[in-house]
């Protein structure tokens, strides 16, 4: 049972027992600390409760309501950001902001204060709420807006799910034409060449990101693919991709490996002849690439893997990110998918957000005793070097005396905090020196 | 368009037919115990699509109140094309085992509330000339063990009467559907540790909505569990009972 309640990257694996929130009108469990859980897909120790409780919201996943003329959406907090889109998307209606998986709750989604790659204009997902409801431990309901509770408001998004348990959220949509986008896809071959393309593409390009091939090393350090995309306006229908591909079983090791890793980078490097290719396609392939492949973790065996994303300022962004690039290639360590994205300027709402303005750096690493955590060590004190911040929602390892220098509002923070809830994630980054 | 009527409107099982039936945009009259619960389900389905969405408080056991149910469901529907029953409880086989009282209430709500119920909308179907008939039975009603053979053979019961009630029905155009789902992750099941075998809600809704579509007689959900259970029925007797299953 304790299973399905364990974080995406099964690093570490914290038991929990789990109890599940199904009706809005429930009580929380009595006598016990406890975390609320949604989907279970931040990659750490975030969603986990080792030797508690975790208050599970994946049966609390009601519509409440729906205003398809203003594009406003109510919601129990265990509906996933897919739900959302499978119902809003066919009367012109698509998320402001939606991070790499659409398999996440609205409640994870705002307890986490996610972001994707039109970050760079709309922000995140914490700035299109426009109300929700927690209850707190002594069983009372609170209702947060703008307007209403607003130090709660600003406390629970990007709270970590600290704050109370979220029982409902409200939030706007966007307009779209149709379910595609336009997609140009270039490809680079330096660093420099990244933040040059990111910069001119800023305005015209609501979504940009790039994939670093981060076995490149010298001049080539930091070459990748920088795709840079808009909703589509003409009248175009991509068909949408089925889910085919899965992967069934737990492999007894990890698949990454130095020798596929070298296979994989080389090879998606160099899977675009021309240096721009442009395509109209569905959203599912652009926004969530590897939602069509069903239990992508299970590829790193039973060992699990660690998540590491960085954000590091704007002064010192390209020297930060080659650091960390060199330091990556010199432990031979790579990474299968390294993502590089510049944030953009707009305030993240939240007391504890990850987001502001630099470059992000996402990179995943199986998890390979302590040569893996060593590296991360180092690229911890790069970035804290780089006066940026690490991300809890993929975070396992970061030491705690970064965390309250990344996250200077923790003081202010603290006293929103339930005395019933924590984390695993909590408790090791406030015990550590 | 179709016009169902759900009893056990807000089991897990149910609830998640329902959001498929809605996303058609099929007229809905839920039954069930607790209004609060019904209500944030007719929120969601209205939402998804349903292009309406009743409710009806009503306790299955009280057999007495049936017809006017029906009655009911017709006047606010129009009419009724399809009746599904989702309602049931997991006895505890032991308190079933120390008194009979407890033992008849159980097979009361898990079988014979459903043939009251199913005797006048079999009556009312089998006049119309049309009509479907979805009933969830359980794996556990192939055969009785030790473990939970009350719930076994309330459920036996009840497979047995759809069996009955469809070679009756064939002739007037009425389809009855025995569902049998196996370990399904929902609140009746919170207790037990969940493996392989088990389901989600998802999965079997999804199986009970195409069999109504493809008129099955008998759904095995998820289907693997066809083969499970030929194999436990065929276990000569004078091992199985042997067995602690």
């Amino acid at each position: 049972m304790t299973k399905q309640y364990v974080s995406w990257g099964r690093y570490p694996y914290k038991q929990q027992k789990g109890f599940d929130f199904s009706w809005r009108n429930q009580e929380l469990p009595e006598n016990t600390n406890f975390l609320p859980q949604g989907n279970a897909r931040s990659y750490g120790d975030s969603c986990m409760n080792q030797g508690g409780v975790v208050v599970s919201s994946r049966k609390l996943n009601r519509f409440i309501h729906y205003d398809q003329k203003l594009g406003l959406i109510r919601c129990e907090a265990g509906v996933t950001l897919s739900q959302i889109l499978e119902l809003v998307e066919p009367h012109g209606w698509f998320l402001h902001v939606t991070p790499g998986t659409k398999f996440v709750t609205v409640g994870g989604a705002l307890a986490n204060d996610v972001h994707g790659k039109n970050h760079h204009v709309a922000g995140t997902f914490g700035c299109y709420v426009t109300q929700f409801e927690i209850m707190r431990s002594d069983g009372s309901r609170m209702l947060c807006s703008p307007s209403e509770n607003a130090d709660y408001f600003s406390a629970t998004i990007g709270g970590l799910g600290l704050t109370g348990f979220v029982v409902w959220v409200e939030l706007t949509l966007k307009k779209v034409e149709n379910s595609a986008v336009n997609v140009e896809n270039i490809k680079y071959n330096s660093l420099s060449e990244f933040f040059t393309l990111s910069e001119d593409s800023e305005e015209d390009y609501e979504y940009t990101v790039a994939w670093v091939d981060c076995l490149a090393k010298g001049e080539q350090a930091g070459r990748g693919h920088f795709s840079r995309a808009n909703h589509a306006k003409n009248q175009v229908k991509p068909s949408r991709p089925k889910m085919t591909l899965s992967v069934p079983i737990d492999p007894p090791l990890s698949l990454i490996n130095s020798l596929t890793l070298k296979a994989f980078n080389s090879l998606y490097y160099n899977r675009q002849r021309e240096e721009r290719a442009y395509s109209t396609v569905h959203y599912d392939p652009f926004f969530y690439p590897l939602d069509g492949i069903k239990n992508w973790n299970r590829v790193y065996g039973p060992k699990g893997f660690l998540q590491f994303q960085c954000v590091v300022s704007p002064e010192n962004s390209e020297a930060a990110i080659r650091e960390i690039l060199e330091r990556i290639s010199a432990a031979n360590r790579g990474s299968f998918l390294a993502v590089l994205k510049v944030f953009g300027d707009v305030p993240s709402p939240g007391l504890l957000s990850f987001p502001r303005p630099g470059a992000t750096l996402a990179l995943d690493f199986p998890y390979q005793g302590n040569k893996t955590l060593e590296l991360l060590d180092q690229l911890d004190d790069v970035v804290c070097q780089a006066n940026g911040a690490i991300y809890p929602a993929k975070d396992a390892h970061m030491s705690g005396s970064h965390f309250k220098q990344y996250y200077p509002k923790i003081e202010e923070f603290k006293q929103f905090i339930d005395p019933a809830i924590t984390s695993s994630f909590w408790t090791r980054v406030m015990e550590e020196k | 368009m179709k016009n169902w009527l759900i009893l056990g409107a807000t089991s897990a099982i149910a609830e998640e037919v329902m959001r498929l039936w809605a996303g058609r945009g099929y007229k809905l009259f839920l039954v069930a115990r607790n209004q609060d619960k019904m209500d944030m389900i007719k929120a969601d389905l209205s939402v998804r699509g349903a292009s309406q969405v009743e409710t009806y408080i009503l306790d299955a056991n009280e057999t007495t109140k049936h017809v006017s149910l029906l009655e009911e469901a017709d006047k606010r529907l129009g009419h009724i094309d399809g009746v599904f029953i989702a309602h049931g409880t997991l006895p505890d086989q032991k308190a079933c085992e120390k008194s009979y009282d407890v033992a008849y209430q159980e097979i009361h709500t898990n079988a014979l509330s459903v043939i009251s119920l199913l005797t006048e909308v079999a009556n009312r179907f089998e006049a119309r000339g049309h009509g479907d008939i979805a009933v969830i039975s359980s794996v556990a009603g192939d055969r009785g063990r030790q473990s939970n053979y009350v719930y076994g053979a309330a459920k036996a019961l009840l497979s047995s009467f759809l069996q009955g009630l469809r070679n009756r029905l064939v002739k007037s155009n009425v389809h009855v559907l025995t569902i049998k789902p196996g370990f399904v992750d929902t609140p009746m099941t919170a207790e037990f540790d969940k493996g392989a075998l088990w389901a989600s809600t998802e999965q079997v809704a999804q199986g009970i909505v195409s069999a109504v579509d493809k008129q099955r007689n008998e759904v095995y959900l998820p289907g693997f569990w066809w083969a499970i259970m030929f194999i436990i029925k065929h276990v000569p007797e004078f091992i199985f009972k042997k067995l602690s299953m």
